[in-house]
């Protein structure tokens, strides 16, 4: 990085850690920070969504949809995280592939399934074989979001069924005698109210797909901890300039700190959110903001 | 006859010109020098980053690298994420059930017991081994307690913390580790010769990939460059071929 930095084992101390710090292996550990930015900004709002329509799946009067909308979420969140995690992922990358043959490669002859090998035809591979490896990345990148999506988007979706039967019923009851229809209601009157009611389990719900993104790791895209293992492993001097003993705990605790600052910044935010969503509602904090506005 | 011999050269031909647009994707740990590891500049480096990069050009293949888990290092090849694996793994019949290997490109290894002290006795010490390798049958078997872990670092952290009493991994990426201990560990015992040489691993039904890939070793036992590679990355008294 730094034109001093040709021979590291000259170095003083300070100008040593400017180089360490500095060098290709880091840029993919910092790299990997903005991932897992992107992983919750990404996964965060599709769950929401995800967990939206369960919930309205698990309201709705037709019978069928109402029994799929309540399957999922108790299938869902009765599945442990990593045996849904491990199991969904490679499925979801053969059911992609495996539809994509029988669309693609009609012709094609040979079983998919050869002992324990599975093998579609090459232009049915997801990516193509010949595809550069940050495409490869990519796609992990975006089946990783997909499972996320649909293990945080059940549980959003108990979240939000439930804050859906908080809001007080002479509410709703108040709409129909004002003649609105069913889905006036719904969307007039009960989804802007029932926010409040969700958000606490919501946040609760953020703060725990926070601390799940190492999960990542499980699925083969190198995150933070990936990188923070790789990197704070002995280093001989054989195989790198900047050799050093096991730094894996300072690696960790740098980890640490990350994961404990993105928790006091969500805390702040989601405070702010709730004073807002609070506002004129007829709840004991919207009642608190009103006094404090007329005191 | 003659038109079955025609049909199968030209399927041959057809399949090779096939196998040469396809990018053949090589799968390693990254995590075991001098085998492989990451450098510096974050790249995958050591030994069979080059001898990969060779049996490459010597096919006519180009050839990508793919770092994968050693835990989940053969379920990805045989679901197709990559077509090879090269990453230091011993030829056994246990894998050779469920994927198929090259000729050997490193001649059979021998592990060694490293420990902090000589008063060790492996067979009935605890032992560190990393997850699903031979060292690890091997400990499980010689009577000793068997402490697995993910990756090799792990192993070396489990007896440097006192977790382990001794680690037996390949003796070549234990080698720099002693050397730079400055004496706080040692190798105890003999080596033990383990496994049938280290191979390419691919999936079963690539029997024509694989063929390509052993003519390559092939050639390149024969005119000496792999030996020369070996030298370079294990040393000038290592075993060649």
């Amino acid at each position: 990085m730094f034109p001093y930095c040709t021979d590291p084992d000259t170095l003083d101390t300070f100008r040593w850690f400017s180089c360490y710090l500095t060098t290709g292996v880091h840029m993919s550990f910092y790299l990997s920070f903005l991932k897992v930015l992107a992983l919750l900004a990404i996964t965060a709002p599709v769950a929401l969504g995800f967990g939206f329509l369960g919930a309205m799946a698990a309201r709705a009067q037709f019978a069928p949809l109402s029994l799929f909308g309540k399957g999922y979420i108790a299938v869902v969140r009765g599945v442990p995280d990593i045996a849904f995690f491990l199991f969904f992922v490679i499925a979801l990358d053969q059911a992609f592939e495996w539809s994509r043959h029988q669309i693609l490669c009609p012709d094609w002859t040979d079983p998919i399934r050869q002992g324990s090998d599975f093998l579609v035809c090459p232009q049915a591979k997801l990516p193509l074989g010949t595809a550069p490896e940050w495409m490869h990345e990519t796609y992990g990148f975006f089946l990783a979001v997909i499972t996320f999506a649909i293990v945080f988007g059940a549980f959003a979706a108990n979240v939000l069924f439930g804050a859906m039967r908080a809001v007080p019923h002479a509410q709703l009851e108040t709409a129909a005698a004002y003649g609105m229809s069913r889905r006036q209601t719904f969307w007039r009157i009960l989804v802007p109210q029932m926010w409040v009611y969700a958000l606490p389990g919501l946040s609760n719900l953020w703060m725990v797909l926070i601390k799940a993104t190492p999960l990542l790791f499980l699925l083969g895209i190198e995150d933070i901890v990936y990188w923070a293992r790789e990197l704070g492993g002995t280093k001989t001097s054989r195989f790198t300039d900047y050799p050093h003993g096991d730094w894996r705990m300072w690696y960790f605790l740098f980890l640490l700190v990350f994961y404990l600052a993105m928790t006091r910044i969500s805390e702040i935010v989601l405070e702010r959110l709730m004073r807002r969503l609070s506002h004129g509602q007829a709840t004991s904090g919207g009642e608190l903001l009103r006094k404090e506005t007329t005191a | 006859m003659k038109t079955l011999i025609l049909t199968t050269a030209a399927l041959a031909l057809t399949a090779g010109m096939a196998l040469a647009q396809q990018t053949v994707r090589m799968g390693t740990e990254g995590a075991y020098p001098p085998y492989n590891f990451i450098n510096d500049a974050g790249e995958i480096d050591g030994f069979e980053r080059e001898l990969g990069d060779e049996l490459c050009t010597r096919a006519g293949l180009t050839c990508e690298w793919v770092k994968n888990d050693w835990d989940s290092i053969i379920p990805n090849l045989v679901s197709g994420n990559y077509d090879t694996i090269v990453a230091g793994m011993s030829i056994t019949d246990e894998r050779d059930e469920v994927i198929d290997f090259t000729q050997d490109y490193y001649p059979p290894t021998a592990s060694a017991y490293v420990a902090l002290s000589d008063g060790v006795d492996v067979m009935s010490a605890v032992v560190a081994a990393q997850t699903g390798t031979i060292q690890a049958g091997h400990v499980a078997e010689s009577g000793a307690t068997l402490v697995e872990f993910a990756t090799p670092e792990e192993t070396i952290a489990a007896v440097r913390n006192g977790e382990a009493d001794a680690v037996l991994a390949d003796r070549d990426y234990l080698v720099p580790i002693v050397e730079e201990s400055g004496g706080e560990l040692t190798f105890i015992g003999d080596p033990v010769p383990l496994g049938g040489g280290v191979g390419m691993g691919l999936r079963e039904s690539d029997t024509e990939l694989r063929d390509t890939f052993d003519a390559a070793i092939t050639s390149m036992k024969e005119d000496g460059t792999l030996n020369e590679l070996l030298k370079k990355w294990f040393g000038e008294d290592t075993q060649t071929y």
